[in-house]
This record gives structure tokens, C-alpha cells and sequence, in this order.
């Protein structure tokens, strides 16, 4: 469609009702369909806080509080450094996984209601830009949520444990400035995929076959390079398959990020990180154009 | 119909001050125009949309009517920007819609068939950020909003939910979403389905206003009331094709009958209509239907005495008859043999 094109062609054009150029229209229509969803979390602030920090909380007291209570910490028998360093690993990776709930609740269940029962999407693909600027907006918007989810989940999983456990939290400030929005823009793009993929009726099923998986496998309970034990043969079979996984390099980013515990290269994660970036974004608006436009 | 040259409009997709001042010329007679506009959705073997060529004039109110699958929502929808054309060429507002659709959608306003609110804003957000989202100002925005809520009679409902919007209050709220920017087309898709009676007519005299304000309106309908009581002019379209296009008047003439007589009556319908064919004058066409056997007819005295006359001397035991001025159903009627409905 001309809609990319179009948006270069910057010249006024008098026209009843076509004052603007397709480029200053899509521009403001940005910065209004941003406005909206900033308003709808401002309004929704206790709802979204609440469901953000349900379940790093949880993690971190079952984990971190209730297991070294009862004795069964984990952590105590072979790894070196005990309950704390399991704190220090899990702390990254439950910001970790706070970032890609974020893509998925506020970009692919979104997305998929607006498309699916509310018909809202037939309303929002009439704003006076491009179509996949419409997508990207959800995206841009979502990446703001998740980064705001990381600030207020770092500080609660720090300080939800047992007495004598203790999580070592380190900023690496570079690494997190770059880190933790390009993270949330991969899992944000992921939720438009997913969002744009299954049908209202089938989110179960994306949460028990794709959301399940990317979480348990994710690395967010383990380090990445902790994994090479488990081995068929020669092969360190877990390790390389968890490689198509995107939540290992934002797991691993995180610890890279907020401590000082091993993890993969950082010249792996950044370049991977924004491969996904670019085939999600590429996928998912390529499934918005089609279930918008026939 | 006039059929548009594309090339003489084909300066406007390029944007050049010459082809502007030509659009701007052009504009003043039709805001929406066609050539051969044609529409085949993948993996379908007929055409949803078969070279139309369609025109629209600034302020008028225009209706396609047809049934349903005639291709009425696949033209607004192309139109609109949201269905690609396969073939031929559209202006609305004298922007090529395929080539720059991102521009046409500043120049069209949308009232959908279901309700697409904002569920997460309330009455007066759903206005105020369609505003923004088309431009306006926070001031402006703010100030439109109160002065449509106002106009639309939804003030009090301001600060509330959409979800406690009764079906016809909600799609007021999306009319008023869809002038709010003043665009140069109100593109409406069957704006009073599922409407109750009380709101379909309230819909109209809001219609009926924003004609008298100027307002261009293109509505799909598949309600011939609708169209003979709203439109100026109707297009009655079957098979994505425009089988007739005129004023209500216009094409209720067209058909060549004064008025439509409905027998019912006991026994055997097809053979009442033949002998009842046989005998009056001025029967152009009849038909079996449920409400008994109907009679186009053009001029004939006496006709009411005549009929119970002819059904009487044929053993016939008349229970109802009635006579009726043909209507738009007449003449798709005439044009297709089928009615509207079905």
C-alpha cells in the first residue's frame, strides 16, 4: 500500500477536510494514540500495579521467603553460594519475566479483544495514519508499560525474602538503560504477534502452549549457562534448544543488568535482542495489515 | 453517472500545485468519485464489486441500496481505505484513495455497523481523543466535544461508561465521533440495524440535521424506507453492480406503475393471478407472495371493484384486498425479480 510512501510525501494539500500532510496527520496521530493509552493506565494505575507485582511477589515469597523456612531452600546443597545466589539469579529473572507478561497482557490480550468481540480496532485503523502505525503505537505503548513494570518490580523482589537470604542486586547503569527498553520493545512486538495470531476464543491456548513454555524455559529460575550439565550423549541438548526462546536473552540481559552473577556474552544478547525485535515487529504487522484490511 | 477519466485526476496523487488547484476545482461538484471500481476478495471467483463507476456530489445524501452480498459495505469499505480495490479508481475529496489512503482518511468520517467505542474511555474521551488522533488542539478538542455531547443530546452522559449507552445513544455518540473532525464524506454502513424503531427514527431526523448543515453522507442500507425517506439519490445495487440510480421519485417512476394491488384470497394463487392478469388492463407483472397475489398495474379504473369482481366470478372468496403506490422494493422488484429481503 502507498501508506509508507505517502507518509514522505510532506507537501500541503488543499482539499476539503485534507489539510494536513500524511506525514505531520500520522505524526500527531501518534502522539494522540499514545496520549489515549497513558490516560486508560493512568486510570487503571491500582489495576495495572497490582497485576504487575502479583506474580514476582509470589515468586520471590514462595521462593525466597516460604522454601528457606521450610528448610527447603533452594540453592543450600550443590550450588555454590547458597539461597542468596539463587536470590540474585531469580531477582533478574522475575523482572525478566514481569517484562514479557507486560508485552503479552498489554499488547496481545488487547489486541486480540479489539479485534475479536469490542470490533474497536475497525475505529482505530481510521486515525489519519498508516496502518502499522496504529500496531506500532500498541507496541510503543506496551514497551513504556514493561519498563515501567521493571521499575517497580526490581525494588520488591530485592526485599521479599527470608531472613539470611539476600539477593545481590549490582547496576550495571549502561547496560540497563539499553537493556531493559529493548527488551520490552522484543516482548511487546511478541505480544503483537501473538495477539495478532490467536483468536479470543483460543487465548487459553495461547497461554498453555506458547506463553507456558517461554516462561518455564525461559531462564528465569536458572542461569543460561548453568544449563550445559543437562546432556544427551555429548550434547548439551537443553542449552541449545532454549536457544529459540527470546526470554532467555532478556533473562540473561537482566542479570547482565542488575548483577554481578555470570551470564551469556552481551555481544550475543544486543544482536539477538534486536533480531527478534525485527522479525516479531515484521510478523505481527505484517498478521495487523491483514486482519485489518481485505 | 459520469465516469471519471483517471488520468484528468491522476495529477492529485502526485501533489503538485496544478493537480491541487485541479482537485480543488473538481471538488466543488463531486466529493466521491469512481471508474470502474472492482473489488474480487482472494480466493472468491465472482467480483464483490464490478466496475463502478459512481459519483457524489458535495451535500448530497446518498443511499446504496441492496440486499445483502449486493456489495454495498465492499464499496463504502474500499472507500474507506479498508478494502483494496482490484481494479479501477476512486477520489473521495479528490485524493486517490489507493495511492494515498492516509490522506483520504482525514477527508472521511465512519460510522461502523457494530459499536467500535473506546470501552476504556468514557462518553466524553471517545470525542475528545478522536480530536486528537485528527489534530486538534487540547483546547479545541476539549471545546468540540462539550458543544457535539451538547448537540447530540448525550451532555449528561458525559462522565459515563460507554458500556451504559442503550444501543441508540451509542450510536449517536459514533455519529458525533465521525463529523467531529468535519469530514468532507460521513460514510454511515447500515448505520439503523438492530436499531428499535424509536432510535431508527431519531438517527434520521440527526441525519436529516447534518444534511441540512451540508454534511455529504453515503449510506448503505439494505431498508428501502430508509433510502426513499433519507436519500437524495439511491443507487440499487446487485452483484456489485448498480442496476439503477436516480431519485427516489425517479426511479419509483421509472418502473411505469401507478399502483400495486394486493389480492389474498382462497384457492389456487397462480392460476388467480392469470385470470386476474387476463382480465384487468394496465397489468404489467404479477406475483404470488404471502400477503397474497400482487398486481403491478399502470392506470385502470375501478380497480378495487374489478378484482373482487374477476376473483368472485372465478369461485374466489376475497378476504383482504388492498392498494398500495409502488416503492423502492417495486422497483428492485422489477429490476431483479427477487425481493430485497432476500
Amino acid at each position: 500500500m502507498g501508506g509508507g510512501a505517502a507518509l514522505g510525501a510532506d507537501q500541503p494539500v488543499q482539499i476539503q477536510g485534507v489539510s494536513r500532510s500524511a506525514f505531520a496527520a500520522s505524526r500527531t496521530a501518534l502522539g494522540a494514540l499514545l496520549l489515549r493509552d497513558l490516560v486508560v493506565l493512568r486510570k487503571n494505575l491500582w489495576e495495572f500495579v497490582l497485576r504487575t507485582v502479583i506474580q514476582p511477589f509470589l515468586l520471590c515469597f514462595v521462593f525466597l521467603f516460604v522454601f528457606p523456612k521450610i528448610g527447603q531452600a533452594v540453592g543450600s546443597t550443590h550450588s555454590t553460594g547458597g539461597p542468596s545466589a539463587f536470590a540474585t539469579v531469580l531477582v533478574a529473572g522475575v523482572v525478566g519475566i514481569s517484562i514479557m507478561f507486560q508485552g503479552v497482557q498489554s499488547v496481545a490480550l488487547q489486541m486480540s479483544q479489539e479485534f475479536g468481540f469490542t470490533r474497536e480496532i475497525e475505529d482505530r485503523v481510521q486515525a489519519p495514519c498508516p496502518i502499522w502505525l496504529v500496531a506500532m503505537a500498541k507496541v510503543l505503548s506496551g514497551s513504556v508499560q514493561g519498563i515501567l513494570s521493571a521499575l517497580i518490580v526490581l525494588p520488591i523482589a530485592s526485599v521479599v525474602h527470608a531472613a539470611g537470604v539476600e539477593a545481590h542486586v549490582n547496576l550495571h547503569w549502561w547496560i540497563v538503560v539499553t537493556v531493559v527498553p529493548l527488551s520490552c520493545v522484543a516482548m511487546s512486538a511478541l505480544g503483537l504477534v501473538l495477539g495478532t495470531s490467536f483468536e479470543p476464543r483460543n487465548i487459553g491456548l495461547m497461554f498453555g502452549f506458547v506463553v507456558l513454555p517461554i516462561t518455564f524455559l525461559g531462564g528465569t529460575y536458572y542461569q543460561w549457562t548453568k544449563l550445559a550439565p543437562v546432556r544427551i550423549g555429548g550434547w548439551p541438548w537443553l542449552q541449545s534448544i532454549v536457544l529459540v526462546n527470546p526470554l532467555i536473552y532478556v533473562n540473561e540481559g537482566m542479570r547482565a543488568a542488575f548483577t554481578n552473577v555470570p551470564h551469556m556474552h552481551l555481544y550475543i544478547i544486543y544482536p539477538v535482542l534486536v533480531g527478534f525485535c525485527a522479525v516479531f515487529l515484521t510478523v505481527g504487522l505484517r498478521n495487523f495489515r491483514r486482519r485489518v484490511l481485505s | 453517472m459520469r465516469p471519471v477519466a483517471r488520468n484528468r485526476y491522476g495529477g492529485a496523487a502526485r501533489m503538485d500545485n496544478v493537480s491541487a488547484q485541479h482537485v480543488q476545482m473538481s471538488s466543488t461538484d463531486a466529493v466521491i468519485r469512481t471508474s470502474a471500481l472492482t473489488k474480487v476478495y482472494a480466493g472468491a471467483d465472482f467480483r464483490a464489486v464490478d466496475e463502478l463507476n459512481l459519483s457524489v456530489d458535495r451535500g448530497e445524501i446518498f443511499g446504496l441500496l441492496g440486499p445483502n452480498g449486493a456489495g454495498k459495505t465492499t464499496t463504502a469499505g474500499m472507500l474507506t481505505t479498508r478494502v483494496i480495490p482490484t481494479s479501477g479508481a476512486a477520489f473521495v475529496a479528490g485524493v486517490d484513495i489507493v495511492a494515498h489512503p492516509t490522506l483520504a482518511k482525514q477527508a472521511v468520517g465512519v460510522v461502523s455497523q457494530t459499536n467500535s467505542l473506546d470501552r476504556q474511555l468514557n462518553v466524553w474521551e471517545n470525542l475528545y481523543f478522536h480530536g486528537r488522533l485528527f489534530g486538534m488542539g487540547a483546547t479545541s478538542s476539549r471545546r468540540r466535544s462539550d458543544e457535539l455531547l451538547e448537540q447530540f443530546q448525550l451532555s449528561k452522559w458525559a462522565r459515563a461508561s460507554v458500556y451504559a449507552l442503550s444501543g441508540g445513544m451509542a450510536q449517536r455518540l459514533m455519529v458525533a465521533r465521525s463529523i467531529f473532525h468535519r469530514p468532507a464524506v460521513l460514510f454511515m454502513d447500515e448505520p439503523t440495524a438492530g436499531l428499535d424503531p424509536q432510535s431508527r427514527l431519531a438517527l434520521w431526523d440527526i441525519l436529516r440535521e447534518l444534511h441540512a448543515q451540508g454534511q455529504t453522507i453515503l449510506l448503505t442500507t439494505h431498508y428501502m424506507e430508509e433510502a426513499d425517506q433519507l436519500c437524495e439519490r439511491v443507487a440499487i445495487m446487485d452483484h456489485g453492480r448498480i442496476l439503477a440510480l436516480d431519485t427516489p421519485e425517479g426511479l419509483k417512476r421509472s418502473v411505469g406503475v401507478d399502483t400495486i394491488v394486493t389480492v389474498k384470497a382462497s384457492g389456487d394463487q397462480a392460476a388467480l393471478a392469470a385470470s386476474l392478469e387476463a382480465a384487468l388492463d394496465g397489468v404489467t407483472r404479477t406475483r404470488v407472495t404471502e400477503h397474497g397475489v400482487e398486481l403491478h398495474v399502470k392506470g385502470g379504473e375501478r380497480l378495487l371493484a374489478r378484482c373482487v369482481a374477476v376473483a368472485e366470478e372465478g369461485g374466489y372468496e376475497v378476504e383482504d384486498l388492498s392498494l398500495a403506490e409502488p416503492t423502492l422494493e417495486t422497483v428492485f422488484i422489477n429490476l431483479t425479480g427477487k425481493e430485497l429481503r432476500d
